[in-house]
Formats: C-alpha cells, sequence, structure tokens
C-alpha cells in the first residue's frame, strides 16, 4: 500500500512544442501506425518522491534538478492524482520490481542537493512515469490500443487512463514486495510417472525431458532424500540448452545426402559421438593454429593480436527477451555479451560491439499478427535503441553488424550481440583457490530474470508474454561501465591483479556463476550476504536471480581489502558471500540454515548424454531458383538498392556511438558520399598502428534449399568482408553463432548436422579457426488452428535456419586499409569471383588470398564484397560511396548474352576492386581469371553495357536517393 | 611553465577519459586522471593544475538531462573554486557531456551577465554520431584559430544549443559553428542547433565547451577519408589540444 500523505509528485513538460521531441517522435509513430487521428501527443516526464520532504524541498528539486530552466517547466504537488486536462491522459509506470536506472540516480542526486542546502532528504526514494496527453481520438478503444502499441509495454509497464469515460485508479507508487515463506521445500520426484515428470517440468519451467529428471530421480535416491527447490532448480539452469549446448553435444547418427561437391549423389550414414567437437570444434583442432590463445574454453575466444595482447571475441543471442520487451531484451542481450569479456581471462576491455538482427517485413500487417506478437517495426526500433544506449553509455563503439528481413522472423526476432576485447597475453590464465573468497560486484539482486536460462528452451506461444515476463529486465548500463572501470583498475593494480578467477553473472545467475567456478573445487555460499533491490526474496530467488551488471570474483584473503578499497572508490558495491572449499560440494546456506548441497561432479557431469537420429532427405528441397529474364537492368537495379536487405542501414549506425574510444578506422560509412563499409577496422591500443578487421556473414535465405551451402557461404562473406578492408588472410578467426527453429525434429536436426559439417569443412579449407559459439535452437511460435486460419499464417511459424558467422581479422597497419568508396576518376575496375557452390570453398581459398594480396601490395585503391543485390548493386554502393561515377562493360564475361544474369547473382563468392589506371589487374591475379569491367569516371553517371547495348545510364544521385529512402524504422 | 598539468575528471558514465588523456599527452601536456568524488573530498587538488578537462560519456547515465547530475554536484560543492580557477587565468576544456556539464552548472552562459543557455535534445529526437564541419568565427578562444576550418565527429544525443532569451544572446560568444562542407550526405546543422552552435566559450576565452569530440580525431588514420587521402595535415582535433599547450609556453 502506499501513503499518499507522503508522495510529492513532480510533473516536468516542455514550454514549446518544438522541445517535446518525445511527444512528436510518439506523434509519427502514431501516425505511421494508422492512429490518423491523434492531432498532438503532449509527453511530461513525472518523478514520485518519498521520504523526508517539505514544500521547499520539493520545490528546490524542481528547480535545480528535475526541470530545464531553458526549456522546460515544472509543478508539483503533494500527493498523486490525475491532473485538470481537457484532453485524456495516459499515465504509464513500470511494473514493481523493474529496473529503473533514472529513479536510482535521480535519488542519489536529491538526497545530495537537499543534504548541502539543508532542506534534510535523508532516505528520499524516487520512481520515474510517464503522462501523455493524446490530442484529437474520441474513442476510448482507439486510446487503450494505442497507449498499449505505440505508449508503454504492458509486459513492464502499466498503463492507466482518464478521459474518454475511463478513470483507473493510478498504480500504487512504491509498491512493497510481498513477504514470502523463506521455508526450506523439497520437490518429490520418486513415484512419479513420465507424465507427472513433464507436467512437473512444465509447470516449474524447468524445461528437462523425463530421461534428465530420471537422473536426478537416481542421484538423489541413492542420497536418500528428496532434493530442494532450490537443487532442482539449479540443475535445471546448468543442464539447460542454454547453458551446456545438450543438443550440439549430443551424439547423433545422420542419414541422408552426403556433404559437400561430392557429396551430392550419394546418402551416406555418418557416426557424430558429440556433434560440436567433431565438427566445428575438430576445424580448430586441425588447423591447430599457434596464434589461437584459448579457444571454446573460456567466455570468448582469444588470438594474438600483438607481442603483449590477445582479442578477445565474443557472440551472444538474447532471442527471446527481445520478442517481449525488445528495448530491454536486447539491451541486456549488449550488457551480457560485454560481461561475458569482462570476464574473458582476467577481463579484456571492451574495444567494440558488433549487432546482427533479423526481423519481419516493417510493414507486416497489424491485422495479421498472432496473439502477444509485438509489431515488427516496434520489435526493430526497440532493439536497435536498446542496443545503443547500452553501447553507447558503456562507451563501447557498435561498429560493424547486419540486418536481415524475412517475415519469418515475425514471433522469434533474432538479436546477435557481440563484443571485442583486448587482454594482456599474461591476463588470460585464471583458477580459483581453495580458500578465496567468493565476491559478488555490481548491481543488487532482485527478483528481476529469474528463470532466463530455461526460458530461452522454451517454445514460444501467445502466452509467453505473460508467463515469462519475469524473464524481461531492463539494464542499467552506468552500473556496469562503473563495474568495468573498477575491473581494470583491480586487475592492472600496481601490485597485481586482485583476484584468481572472474566470471559474469548471465543466465542462472549466482547458480551458474558459482557453480561454473566451483565445478572442482566446490563451495558454501551464504545467501543472506546478497545485497538486495529490497527485501522479501526467497532463497531461490536470490541464487537464480539474473539481475544484471553482476559479476563474480575469486579473491584470495590477503587481497580482499585492496579489492574492496578499489571497487567502492568507484562507486560499485563488493560483497563477500561464500569461498571455494575444495570439497567438491556446492553448498548454499540461508539463514543459518543449509537450503541446497550438490555434488559438482553430478551437477557438472550427471546429465545424461542424448543420442539422435538427424535426416535429411534433399528430395524433397526445392533447387535454387535461377534468375529469370530481366527485361529492364536499370528497373531491377533501382529496386533492388531500395529493397529492404540492400538498402542503406545508416538509419541504425548513425545511432551508435561508433567512434568513441578513438580507435576507429574504417567506419559504418566509407567515402565522402558515405557508401556502405564490407566491414570495421578498430584499432584498439591508441599508440599502435595494428588494428581488427570485423565483419559477420549471414545467408538465411539459402538455408532452405540446403544449410550445407548456407553456411559455406556464410563463413565465405565474414571472410570477403574483412579480406575486403585489408586483414590479413593468415590471421582471420571466425564464430557460430546457430539459431535454429527447433532440433526435436529428425529433419530440422538433420539441417543443423549439414550446417555444422560445412562449418568445419569450410574453416579447414579457408583456414579460419572457429574461436568461439553460441546456439539458440528454439525459435519457432505456436499459433492455436483457429489464430492460425484467422490470420492465414502456420500453425507453427519457424524461422529459417540461420547462422550468423563473425569474423575478426588481423591489420598489422591501418594506414593500408582499404574502403568501398570509388576514388580517383580513371582507376580501373576488376571483377574476380568463384563458384563455390559448384567449386567448392577450394575454389575461393585461393582468391580470397590473391585479393588480400592485391591490397597488400598497395595496388587496390578500393574493394568491395558482392552480396546482396550482386554486381549491380556492389557497383551502385561504390558510386554511392565514392560520389563517383564508372562505366562499366560485361564483355569481359564469357557468358555472352547471359551476362546480365551476372548482374544480380548472389550465388558467387566475388570481389569488385579498382586499381589505377597503369596496372594491369589480370598481371595480379596469379594465374586466376579477373575480368576488367571498366573504369571510374569523373561524372556522376553508373554506366553498364553489354556489347552495343545499355543497360544501365542513372545518375549516382538518383542510385543514392534509391538506396537511402527505405524507412524500416521510424 | 612549460609543460601544462591537465586535470581530466572521471565519473560514473564517464568513458571518453582515456582517449582524452592521450589526446593531451600527444599535444605535450602532463594529464592525470581523478575521479569526481576523489576530487570533491580535496578540492584544492585542482590548484595544482593549469587546465581542467571534463571529457565526454554519460556521466550519472545522463539521468534526468545530460551533465545534470555531475553539473549539480560540481556547481553545489565548489561552484565558487572553478570561478575562480578560471579567474586565475587556468583553462577550462568540456568536451560533448563536458560541455554539458559545463552549461548546466552555468560555468558557460550565452551572454553577459547571465543569460541562460542549455544543450536540448537533439531536433530529430535522438543519439547522432556524425562527422561535422565546422568553423571558427571569433578570435576570442585560446583552443580555436579565428577563419580555421576543423572537422571533427559529433556523438550525443542531447546537443541542441538553446537560449532562454535570444535578445540578449552575444554572438561572439559562439566558439564553432556547424557550416558546409564534408560529408555530403545530410544537413549542415545536425541537430538543429540556435545559432550553428557546436561550441561556446567565455568572455575570458580561456573556457571552451564543444559537442564534436577533438580527441576523435588526433591521428591521421581516425579521418573518415583516410583511405582516400595521400596526405592528411596537423589532424584538427590534436590543434585545439596543442593551442592549449601553446598558452603556457
Amino acid at each position: 500500500m502506499w501513503d499518499s500523505e507522503s508522495i510529492w509528485e513532480i510533473a516536468v513538460e516542455a514550454t514549446s512544442a518544438s522541445h517535446d521531441a518525445r511527444g512528436a517522435g510518439l506523434l509519427a509513430t502514431a501516425h505511421r501506425a494508422g492512429f490518423s487521428e491523434v492531432t498532438g501527443i503532449r509527453a511530461t516526464r513525472l518523478y514520485l518522491l518519498r521520504g523526508q520532504l517539505d514544500r521547499a524541498a520539493a520545490e528546490r528539486l524542481s528547480a535545480d534538478l528535475f526541470a530545464d530552466p531553458v526549456i522546460e517547466q515544472w509543478s508539483c504537488h503533494q500527493g498523486a492524482d490525475w491532473p485538470e486536462s481537457a484532453e485524456p491522459v495516459v499515465e504509464v509506470h513500470l511494473l514493481p520490481g523493474v529496473m529503473d536506472p533514472v529513479a536510482i540516480s535521480a535519488a542519489g542526486a536529491a538526497r545530495e542537493l537537499l543534504q548541502s542546502a539543508a532542506l534534510g532528504g535523508t532516505g528520499v526514494q524516487v520512481r520515474t512515469a510517464w503522462r501523455y496527453a493524446v490530442i484529437g481520438l474520441t474513442e476510448l478503444d482507439r486510446l487503450e490500443t494505442l497507449a498499449r502499441r505505440i505508449l508503454a509495454n504492458p509486459s513492464i509497464e502499466k498503463i492507466s487512463i482518464c478521459g474518454l469515460g475511463r478513470r483507473d485508479e493510478l498504480p500504487q507508487r512504491f509498491p512493497e514486495a510481498p513477504q514470502v515463506s523463506n521455508q526450506v521445500r523439497h520437490v518429490r520426484l520418486t513415484g512419479l510417472g513420465d507424465e507427472e515428470l513433464t507436467r512437473l517440468s512444465r509447470e516449474k519451467h524447468l524445461f528437462l525431458s523425463v530421461e534428465e529428471l530420471r537422473a536426478v530421480e537416481r542421484h538423489f535416491a541413492t542420497l536418500e532424500r528428496d532434493p530442494t527447490d532450490l537443487e532442482l532448480e539449479t540443475i535445471a539452469q546448468t543442464w539447460s540448452e542454454h547453458c551446456v549446448h545438450k543438443t550440439l553435444k549430443s551424439a547423433v547418427v545422420y542419414r541422408g545426402q552426403g556433404f559437400g561437391v561430392d557429396g551430392i549423389d550419394a546418402d551416406v550414414e555418418r557416426h557424430y559421438d558429440n556433434l560440436l567437437a567433431d565438427t566445428i570444434a575438430k576445424a580448430t583442432r586441425e588447423l591447430a593454429l599457434p596464434w589461437c590463445l584459448s579457444v571454446f574454453k573460456d567466455n570468448a575466444g582469444i588470438v594474438d593480436f600483438d607481442e603483449r595482447h590477445g582479442v578477445a571475441f565474443k557472440v551472444e543471442t538474447h532471442n527471446h527477451p527481445s520478442a517481449i520487451e525488445p528495448y530491454g531484451g536486447a539491451a541486456t542481450g549488449a550488457g551480457g555479451c560485454i560481461r561475458d569479456i569482462l570476464g574473458c581471462g582476467l577481463g579484456a576491455k571492451p574495444i567494440a560491439n558488433t549487432d546482427v538482427f533479423c526481423v519481419a517485413d516493417p510493414d507486416f500487417d497489424d491485422d495479421r499478427l498472432p496473439p502477444g506478437v509485438l509489431r515488427p517495426r516496434r520489435i526493430l526500433r526497440g532493439i536497435v535503441e536498446g542496443v545503443r544506449d547500452y553501447g553507447n553509455r558503456m562507451g563501447i563503439p557498435t561498429v560493424a553488424g547486419a540486418l536481415y528481413f524475412d517475415d519469418r522472423y515475425l514471433a522469434n526476432p533474432l538479436v546477435y550481440c557481440g563484443c571485442v576485447g583486448v587482454i594482456s597475453k599474461d591476463r588470460i590464465h585464471k583458477e580459483p583457490r581453495r580458500g578465496d573468497k567468493i565476491v559478488l560486484v555490481g548491481g543488487r539482486t532482485g527478483r528481476d530474470g529469474i528463470g532466463g536460462a530455461t526460458f530461452s528452451s522454451a517454445e514460444l506461444t501467445d502466452t509467453h508474454a505473460d508467463e515469462f515476463a519475469h524473464a524481461v529486465q531492463i539494464g542499467n548500463a552506468i552500473e556496469e561501465k562503473k563495474v568495468l572501470d573498477a575491473l581494470l583498475r583491480a586487475r592492472d593494480h600496481a601490485t597485481g591483479c586482485l583476484y584468481t578467477a572472474i566470471t559474469d553473472c548471465g543466465a542462472g545467475g549466482l547458480s551458474s556463476a558459482v557453480g561454473e567456478m566451483a565445478h572442482e573445487l566446490g563451495a558454501v555460499v551464504d545467501l543472506d550476504k546478497v545485497p538486495l533491490k529490497y527485501a522479501g526474496l526467497r532463497y531461490n530467488e536470490i541464487w537464480l536471480s539474473e539481475a544484471q551488471e553482476r559479476m563474480v570474483l575469486a579473491v584470495v584473503p590477503e587481497r580482499l581489502a585492496e579489492l574492496v578499497a578499489v571497487f567502492v572508490a568507484e562507486e560499485v558495491e563488493a560483497s563477500v558471500i561464500g569461498e571455494f572449499t575444495g570439497d567438491g560440494v556446492l553448498r548454499v546456506r540461508y539463514a543459518g540454515g543449509e537450503v541446497g548441497s550438490l555434488d559438482v561432479g553430478f551437477l557438472h557431469k550427471g546429465l545424461p548424454k542424448r543420442r539422435r537420429i538427424a535426416t535429411w532427405n534433399a528430395l524433397r528441397r526445392s533447387s535454387p531458383t535461377v534468375n529469370e529474364r530481366i527485361a529492364d537492368v536499370q528497373a531491377m537495379l533501382l529496386e533492388r538498392l531500395s529493397s529492404l536487405n540492400c538498402c542503406s542501414r545508416e538509419a541504425v549506425f548513425r545511432q551508435y556511438d561508433h567512434e568513441v574510444q578513438g580507435g576507429s578506422a574504417v567506419k559504418p560509412a566509407a567515402g565522402v558520399g558515405e557508401g556502405p563499409s564490407d566491414a570495421a577496422v578498430v584499432r584498439p591500443l591508441l599508440d599502435s598502428r595494428r588494428g581488427v578487421a570485423i565483419g559477420a556473414g549471414v545467408c538465411p535465405n539459402l538455408s532452405d534449399d540446403d544449410p550445407y551451402w548456407m553456411a559455406v557461404l556464410a563463413i565465405d562473406e565474414a571472410i570477403r568482408n574483412v579480406i575486403c578492408v585489408g586483414a590479413n588472410p593468415d590471421r582471420i578467426a571466425i564464430l557460430d553463432n546457430f539459431c535454429w527453429p527447433g532440433c526435436e525434429d529428425e529433419e530440422q536436426l538433420g539441417a543443423l548436422v549439414r550446417a555444422c559439417q560445412a562449418c568445419h569443412d569450410a574453416a579447414v579449407t579457408y583456414r579460419v579457426p572457429f574461436i568461439s559459439g553460441k546456439d539458440s535452437l528454439n525459435n519457432q511460435f505456436s499459433l492455436s488452428a483457429d489464430d492460425a486460419r484467422r490470420l492465414g499464417l502456420p500453425e507453427t511459424i519457424a524461422i529459417p535456419g540461420t547462422l550468423l558467422i563473425s569474423s575478426l581479422g588481423l591489420v598489422e597497419d591501418v594506414r593500408r586499409c582499404v574502403t568501398s568508396d570509388l576514388k580517383q576518376p580513371g582507376a580501373r575496375v576488376w571483377y574476380v569471383s568463384a563458384d563455390v557452390r559448384r567449386g567448392g570453398p577450394e575454389s575461393a581459398a585461393a582468391m580470397h588470398r590473391t585479393v588480400a594480396r592485391i591490397i597488400r601490395s598497395g595496388q587496390a585503391t578500393a574493394c568491395h564484397d558482392v552480396s546482396d543485390g550482386g554486381l549491380a548493386v556492389c557497383l551502385a554502393e561504390m558510386c554511392i560511396g565514392g560520389a563517383r561515377g564508372a562505366t562499366v562493360s560485361l564483355d569481359g564475361f564469357a557468358t555472352g548474352a547471359d551476362a546480365r544474369l551476372r548482374l544480380f547473382d548472389e550465388s558467387r563468392s566475388a570481389y569488385v576492386f579498382t586499381t589505377p589506371p597503369d596496372v594491369d589487374g589480370n598481371a595480379l591475379g596469379g594465374g586466376r581469371e579477373i575480368v576488367e569491367l571498366g573504369v571510374v569516371t569523373r561524372d556522376k553517371r553508373l554506366c553498364i553495357g553489354v556489347g552495343a547495348k545499355t543497360l544501365v545510364d542513372v545518375e549516382v544521385p538518383r542510385l543514392d536517393a534509391a538506396w537511402r529512402r527505405t524507412n524500416y524504422l521510424d | 611553465m612549460a609543460q601544462p598539468r591537465v586535470l581530466l575528471l572521471r565519473a560514473p558514465g564517464i568513458n571518453c577519459d582515456v582517449e582524452t588523456q592521450h589526446a593531451w599527452r600527444l599535444a605535450g601536456a602532463e594529464c592525470d586522471a581523478m575521479h569526481v568524488s576523489r576530487l570533491l573530498e580535496q578540492p584544492a587538488t585542482l590548484d595544482r593544475y593549469g587546465i581542467l578537462t571534463l571529457p565526454g560519456g554519460f556521466s550519472y547515465g545522463d539521468d534526468i538531462s545530460a551533465g545534470r547530475i555531475l553539473a549539480n554536484r560540481l556547481a553545489h560543492r565548489m561552484g565558487e573554486q572553478l570561478r575562480d580557477f578560471v579567474r586565475c587565468d587556468r583553462l577550462v576544456l568540456g568536451i560533448c557531456n563536458g560541455f554539458q556539464v559545463l552549461v548546466k552548472a552555468g560555468l558557460l552562459t550565452a551572454g553577459s551577465p547571465h543569460t541562460r543557455c542549455t544543450l536540448a535534445l537533439n531536433a530529430q529526437g535522438r543519439f547522432v554520431c556524425q562527422w561535422t564541419s565546422l568553423r571558427c568565427d571569433t578570435q576570442r578562444c585560446v583552443f580555436l584559430e579565428r577563419g580555421r576550418r576543423y572537422f571533427l565527429p559529433i556523438a550525443h544525443a542531447e546537443g541542441r544549443f538553446a537560449v532562454a532569451n535570444a535578445e540578449a544572446y552575444d554572438r561572439s560568444l559562439a566558439a564553432l559553428r556547424y557550416t558546409r562542407g564534408e560529408p555530403r550526405t545530410g544537413p549542415a546543422n545536425p541537430t538543429g542547433s540556435f545559432d550553428d552552435v557546436a561550441g561556446l566559450t567565455d568572455e575570458t576565452g580561456r573556457v571552451l565547451g564543444l559537442m564534436p569530440h577533438p580527441e576523435r580525431f588526433v591521428d591521421p588514420s581516425q579521418h573518415p577519408f583516410a583511405t582516400a587521402a595521400d596526405d592528411i595535415p596537423e589532424p584538427d582535433g590534436l590543434a585545439i589540444f596543442r593551442a592549449a599547450v601553446e598558452v603556457f609556453r
């Protein structure tokens, strides 16, 4: 309950509409979403304060803290009630327990201000909310829809409405957490039948199979007791797909079409003892490259950078939370991946972020949205803003990424977040020691995000938003930034690193962080010592909470005082919550009693290994569609340029601070005309010219046909990206991130096996090792039969098998980098390609090295990867970037009249590059055919012809306009 | 004082401290970073320095409004000392978030005696990261050269300069203005700033607040068209740091 007596409400709004950018933005969004009758939205920021406050204090805070005297006005009054308003008013408050970072900072600032002015202020608490006056709406149900679609997300926010005949009670302003019993509960497994176990697994959100629950039952039978709820939940987290990748690590028998160019005609049977180890990790093992410093064992893979440093790279997905709350889901996805880098070795310093999003058409018909699914435009905008706000606040440049549209991502958008870090080579090894203290640093623990790891194993349905609302979180980037600042100071302390091991608190919270660190030693943890956001948490909630911005350290007792001092100086809480024991048991205590005692051997090795059958029937697949005859090449080029999958990504990257840290060498925009770059190049050390190139390959459109070639071409594209900007082809490492619709079905698993096998084959041929990877294997959405019929959608919307390959290439000197924009008029334009589907990766491996050699020799002045949209789009993009023209002839292609097909062919691995007029590209090919296409011109026209026929003759500004026209974000 | 000493103020959420420190060192200054809480504990530390720098970032998350909380801490607890610092011929440089802090702490105004100004949310309502062409029209500011064009990146959500009273606004305080130039896409004034203002100085010319980031262009490799250019002269950002160091020579 809330006591209105002690509440002060401070309302702040812009003095003129021109400074109400929030209101104006929402109005534009409302119009785009079809609320054309709305003529205005006025936004008011609300601060609700509780504590030692009188009018003088509230007015002082309003004037000196909350309102900007130049552009805002404020009002404050005691108690909170609806304002007098002619227009209907909507208030949006966060649901109890949802992170409110502004409130945390505001409370601190308010207390400090009042204390320095001797106006009290002790114990002041703050909550924030938004109030919107909506002008022009006359029907209540329209207002309710607008509030739900545009103004708030009911999965994290409470909507209250006053007007048009409705007058809600305003939400409790300072909700108190309900007190819960902390009596130890046991869960009985013995005697339960298969059906009962299945139900238990589902109801408790364990997502364990019957077989797995039986293994737990047998283990506890030997101990002659039932597991506690905490123990069972710990096992479920530790054994979740998210944490152990049990599908990728299962034993698989594959039956179906063979692999690679030679495998097409014959079926094979292949046995994998551990799919991941026998394909992806095997490639890295076989290559055995000395510059791979740490692969597949830490939070991130680490490769050699220079004499003293390594570079770490990790990519994660955060798909399910982003489907429900795109902003918070994506922000915490970025935050989690950054923590992986912070927790890699003894801590790497993040130097760059990457992001790849797969979403449905932003203009997908609203009336055909399944229940519980957010509009794709809203999803995309939310995830872009989430990644933006987290990365920008952390001061990590978001430098590279991709955006891919397909309507099968309607209910399961994919959000990949990556982070690159730099680490001293003597900080790679870590190991907690017996007797080390377990220190929890960072944000406080609340009821947030409980069950995230198991949630990712669930198939989404229309009730997922309600059922898993607790798994949705809002991040607090500044807390993580403080942790980063403190951590690097503790790592590089004058007296040596102040801790012996570190890991991040991610999925599974403490259960998984401490469990992982203690996997050999065992540990004892006192949950009473974990700092809480609010009272009333049950012991298992403390243990499993996925509250963000926390890390766990192992600290030798003698260094503890120094370590705590470093964190306190950076305003970060650091608490000793237990110690590593060495007895091989993970003991969890609360209020003097033991609430869990798990044998770490069973916890980490007791998961029964699955044996699976995978099949693949090539005959049921469609063969790739060959380009039909193209009537009007120029019209097709303009259409392709403005298509969702080719058009400019500027609306996204402009919002990311891609320059912070000062290391940016090749940026998302290339040239004076700001065309697209193939990859980003970042210089991690300000006093060095060495850099890393970061690229990405993703081509889910090829999955339906054959995931084998999809994977090969994704790897090929990721390699081309970094080669284009000047990476050393012998120093490219890659990461795999699988997002699959599901794997219970033998064919779906067969598709996964084909992609994994391709990863092995291509990585070995290209000599690019995998250094890290992650998977998300449940990305399909179930509709009821009725809904499916009504909406004209399948009962199961399954994403296409999507494999993101991220690449990290070494650039010895960033001054030698090349970008895609055309430069000097008169330069000659060349094309080189390989047909990977017919010739296998071996047909392209030498080409990548040839192009890299040409770039390294300094003879290439521009280079661009031919990808979505084919050669025509590639040339157009190079013209746009350079604000130059080009005159191109297709006569060099042996295919003659079909040359125009080459223009839009996306199936080949190909590059376009330019050289100064006196350089003969063919002499650079080392025996490989390099086709001369034409010449760069000063007049801004792209002319493409074959024989005497002109196919394209268009002004570059027109290409530019087509490429920038498409609005997929606002 | 041959080599000036620079105090660089850190705070929770400040994130351009490392590269700004690097820029000062490249320019020939000695630069110490200090957490704002340490400075507030021992304000006299400030007197040991010739230059104070407030680097970019999101101090305290930019919660409530950009720079507001850090500005309040400084203004309420050592405002007079900061004004004395400037009076004693020392220099103050506020970059991006640092500029927002200087404005919101009242250390930079739009005219005399005290015309209030602010840095509001950009006209497009969101964060923008973009290289911009700038020009300096004033002789007053020791960090800048009148008539010179500067090419530097901006990266902020709240950089739209606004004044409370346009009639009291003193145009000669506008130290840097957005201007037409490279890159060719997008508007010259990318945030809708009043009078195209990208940077502001005070009457002494010894305080500079600017939204663009000079520390992000101190090496030719940082230039966005570096791959097209054969030769990049002195990076524009480095020139700003060097000009400040020159004051102490």
